[in-house]
């Protein structure tokens, strides 16, 4: 079986400019190719949801596009310019696993806003309105570290938007929370999808990517298998792999001589 | 038997005398380790957390260098303060030899190791966990360290108590350096070794229960931090 790989060059999910393109990316760690030149268009407003099998490589390239890690080869792009600091700082993260500092819910929002070197009256203004938003008003002042993994998670949201990025990183949002805290989760994503901010998206759950995503780009060991608009790749995918995945089949590639990845599903 | 019952009983009623020359003994002790343990934070806290918290050239002999300072012999401490600040020595001029600022000297050198060191530890596991989130977030490296710092701050004063006890607790520097002179520098524990040697247990005892009574309260005060930072998931 051989995964047929569809050309995804230049692949532009609206016709809007894109806000990120990353070109060639590749990645290795521990004598193996992670990420596989990867092309990709990151269009603005929209919601481009990135999915695929566990150690496909999702989160990694989610921090590739970020800037947290350099790739081996291969550049990506801010509105055209190489991505510098002022780049990410109209980028936010929000990762699997909450990363909680050790102070007040408040705090942790002054926090991001301090970094950006948002002081004063506008401060606090933005930090009761997000904390509305989030509807963390009633906990703003217990240590972050004892809130459930739903409130957590709507924390890391609202300190991810309180900044106003541009561009959303979310890393499986609401991987192992209840469907309340999962759909308190996805309302944030919305509205700040409705507020104009770019959205990519981890995701494993095909229902939520339906509800929130655009366009689809599907990763199977490090390479793009197949993307494109989100309703058609997951009515009728046309790479082996994400029919596979799909299908809740296992899908092993043949390795071929040029492809140095140990692909694993 | 019977003689240390006696001994017992009388550093006791000493203690409880608030003997005025036992008070300035102690107040003294305070105020040289104190002052450095302050001044070894000030130096340690920023230093260790610098080391903790970024990649540089060199960074594991600064960390074996850091581990080893860690067990200076307090009597070599006490002999370099001493060259250092005797008349012939480069700083003899300033004439702080004898004076309670040459022991704060040479407790601070001995405990900013030791600060230094732990912190770096516990500023380097905390910035493994915060590390993405602050390129996320894009905290430069001025705003990492304060917030590492700041979010270290129950396990960091767990650090300082710990150089406040090897620094109560220490004679060999400054008896070298201070010189044990009645009413300028004696401290508790070189009043400690001179009473002993001349027989007066009792005041030796003394302050010996009163050196043990601070350590209780340090470490009282260890395990109540440690308690409130844990309820609070601080730690």
């Amino acid at each position: 079986m051989s995964d047929k790989l569809i050309d995804i060059r230049n692949y532009t999910s609206s016709p809007s400019a894109p806000l990120l393109t990353a070109r060639g990316l590749c990645f290795d760690a521990g004598g193996q190719r992670l990420i596989n030149k990867v092309d990709l268009n990151v269009a603005a407003g929209r919601c481009t949801v990135i999915m695929g099998a566990n150690g496909s490589g999702k989160s990694l390239l989610l921090r590739l596009l970020h800037g947290l890690i350099r790739p081996e080869e291969g550049t990506i792009n801010w509105e055209g310019q190489p991505l510098d600091r002022a780049g990410r700082q109209q980028q936010a993260m929000v990762f699997q696993r909450p990363v909680m500092l050790r102070r007040s819910v408040a705090a942790n929002l002054r926090f991001a806003l301090s970094v950006r070197g948002v002081r004063g009256e506008e401060r606090r203004a933005r930090e009761a309105e997000t904390l509305a938003l989030a509807r963390l008003e009633t906990l703003k002042d217990k240590p972050a570290r004892v809130l459930s993994g739903g409130e957590q998670q709507r924390l890391a949201m609202a300190r991810a938007l309180i900044c106003a990025p541009r561009l959303l990183f979310l890393d499986e949002p609401t991987a192992s929370l209840d469907p309340a805290s999962s759909l308190a989760i996805e309302n944030l994503i919305q509205g700040a999808r409705e507020n104009g901010t770019t959205i990519v998206l981890v995701t494993h759950d095909a229902g939520q990517a339906r509800r929130l995503g655009d366009d689809l780009v599907f990763l199977h060991a490090g390479r793009i298998a197949e993307t494109g608009p989100i309703k058609r790749v997951l009515d009728a995918p046309r790479s082996e792999a994400a029919q596979a995945w799909l299908g809740g089949r296992l899908f092993v590639p043949e390795k071929t001589e040029t492809d140095s990845i140990k692909n694993g599903v | 038997m019977d003689s240390f019952s006696g001994i017992l009983v009388e550093a006791i009623g000493l203690i409880l005398s608030w003997d005025p020359d036992v008070i300035e003994i102690i107040v003294l002790s305070l105020r040289v380790t104190l002052t450095a343990v302050a001044a070894a934070c000030l130096i340690g806290l920023p230093l260790g957390a610098i080391v903790g918290a970024f990649q540089f050239p060199m960074r594991t002999g600064v960390i074996i260098a850091m581990n080893t300072l860690m067990g200076l012999p307090p009597v070599v401490v006490g002999l370099l303060v001493y060259l250092m600040l005797s008349a012939s020595g480069p700083m003899g001029v300033l004439g702080l030899l004898y004076t309670p600022t040459a022991m704060i000297v040479a407790q601070t050198i001995l405990v900013t190791p030791i600060v230094a060191a732990l912190t770096r530890q516990v500023i380097e596991d905390l910035n493994s966990e915060y590390a993405e989130q602050f390129a996320s977030l894009g905290v430069g490296p001025f705003d990492r360290v304060l917030a590492l710092l700041w979010d270290a701050r129950y396990s960091l004063l767990t650090v300082a108590l710990a150089g406040f006890g090897r620094a109560v607790a220490e004679v060999g520097a400054v008896i070298i350096v201070g010189g044990n002179i009645n009413h300028v520098t004696r401290v508790m524990t070189t009043t400690i070794a001179l009473e002993t040697s001349k027989g007066n247990l009792q005041l030796a005892l003394a302050l010996g229960l009163i050196l043990l009574t601070i350590a209780v309260i340090v470490n009282g005060l260890l395990m109540a931090i440690r308690g409130t930072a844990t309820r609070a998931a601080y730690v």
